[in-house]
């Protein structure tokens, strides 16, 4: 299996097998994603492109770099760069290439990550690009479920709810775990169900999925429950928001009759999806998935950069 | 008077490429795909409605003095895919076939996608993956936006 140099653009472009092989490189590096001690990417600088805002994913990957030794160069909005400018894209990565040895990037507009990986004659990591993909957030929660849960994926009843129209990173999931069959609850308004083309494709792909605008249908079965946020900006009528948005509101009440190990996945940041009260539940595992990005994201530099555990 | 009219259509051409079989309102499109634009040195005869036995109704192009290759003209079949090229030399047809749906299509059509990368001032050309050749499917290689009607509209 080949990493080195490899451009980390979408999950679609992986095996499973070369999914599981970050998984488990993952799973050997995590001791150190808590207190470093690794000098794999000393001497070396990953730049971080996010030209719009970010908290987790950018400072994971920051924390990444530096745990394996290595040092981040970058920016974090658009504004302070010579985008405001007028400098495209790809003369930001032209620039950039020559002075790191891995560009993660964030970007508004979708395609961009894999635009700049044909320009770039270094290793460019997809951070999201619009509505379009999320690589490595993908890796980390199919991470968290392998961790987390006490069955393999593959035999795993996965609800996900929320928006499923707009939100990259269900999507990114829902064509990862058609790699592993499991099975998949898609739960959304009828407004926000999942793109028609990504059912088609899971359904070609022979994953046993049901849609549902009610949540109290796959609660009993899920092993996981993967809440989103609903953005409200999506509704033309604030009342009709209102109305959904109660009905996904996870509290400790809603968990009565939830499987013992169900565990609560949310890729960050909740709005009103999830009361605080659940975190304190043996089934809240959202802070922890977020420490996931860690491993991951330390994997994958690791392994682009061609550096051996 | 009738057989005039019908000398006239089909003039035959010395040199050049005549491209038959092209859906009936389809001649400007294939024109634009062509690249053939006000500013050509070629004469260019456009023939649109055309009567004809199979189709009901065509349109035909021809160019004179200029031979085009089969990858050249192969994007037409997005928008007729039954047009046929005529390569024609001396008043004589020496090479005919059928336009093929090529597997990639670059710089041709805009994406869908008001916010994918190849719409927006990068010096990048839009470039699609034809998923389906009937009916025609093309899915964009940056931000996979699925074209699959009315894409004589996105001809840039």
């Amino acid at each position: 299996m080949i990493f080195e140099r490899r451009h980390i653009i979408s999950t679609k472009d992986f095996s499973r097998e070369e999914i599981d092989f970050i998984l488990d490189r993952a799973g050997r590096l995590e001791p150190y994603a808590r207190m470093g001690g690794l000098d794999l990417l000393k001497g070396h600088v990953v730049a971080t492109l996010f030209f719009e805002p970010s908290t987790r994913t950018r400072l994971s990957f920051d924390t990444a770099v530096k745990r394996l030794g290595g040092a981040t160069i970058g920016f974090d909005s658009a504004e302070s760069t010579s985008t405001v400018k007028g400098e495209t894209l790809s003369d930001t990565i032209k620039v950039i290439e020559s002075y790191a040895d891995a560009i993660v990037i964030r970007h508004p507009r979708e395609g961009a990550a894999r635009m700049a990986s044909e320009i770039s004659s270094v290793p460019v990591i997809n951070a999201g690009d619009g509505a379009g993909h999320h690589p490595t957030q993908t890796l980390l929660d199919l991470y968290t479920m392998r961790k987390e849960c006490r069955k393999p994926i593959e035999d795993l009843n996965v609800a996900i709810v929320g928006d499923l129209k707009y939100g990259r990173t269900v999507h990114s999931l829902a064509y990862a775990l058609s790699l592993y069959k499991a099975r998949l609850s898609l739960v959304s308004p009828e407004q926000l169900r999942m793109p028609e083309s990504i059912i088609n494709y899971l359904r070609k792909q022979g994953v046993e999925l049901v849609e549902t605008p009610r949540i109290d249908d796959v609660l009993a079965d899920a092993d996981v429950l993967y809440m989103t946020r609903i953005q409200k900006e999506r509704f033309p009528d604030p009342s009709e928001y209102l109305k959904v948005a109660d009905s996904y509101r996870i509290t400790p009440d809603t968990l009565k009759g939830v499987k013992d190990d169900m565990i609560i996945m949310h890729p960050l940041p909740r709005v009103n999806e999830i009361d605080p009260a659940v975190d304190s539940t043996r089934h809240a595992r959202y802070f922890r998935q977020a420490f996931y990005g860690v491993p991951i994201r330390m994997a994958v530099l690791s392994l682009v950069l061609g550096k051996e555990a | 008077m009738a057989s005039k009219e019908r000398e006239l259509r089909v003039k035959p051409i010395n040199n050049g490429t005549v491209i038959d079989h092209i859906e009936a309102g389809q001649a400007l499109n294939v024109l634009k795909i062509l690249g053939i634009g006000g500013h050509t040195r070629h004469v260019v005869s456009v023939l649109m409605n055309v009567p004809s036995g199979a189709m009901v109704a065509k349109d035909v192009v021809k160019v004179e003095d200029r031979e085009l290759e089969p990858e050249e003209v192969d994007t037409i079949a997005l928008i007729a895919p039954r047009a046929t090229i005529n390569i024609i030399r001396n008043y004589e047809v020496v090479e005919k076939f059928r336009v093929a749906m090529p597997r990639n299509v670059i710089g041709i059509i805009r994406c869908g996608n008001p916010n994918c990368i190849s719409n927006s001032n990068e010096p990048v050309s839009s470039r699609f993956v034809v998923e389906s050749m009937d009916p025609v499917l093309l899915r964009c290689s940056y931000c996979e936006f699925v074209l699959d009607k009315n894409i004589a509209d996105h001809l840039l």
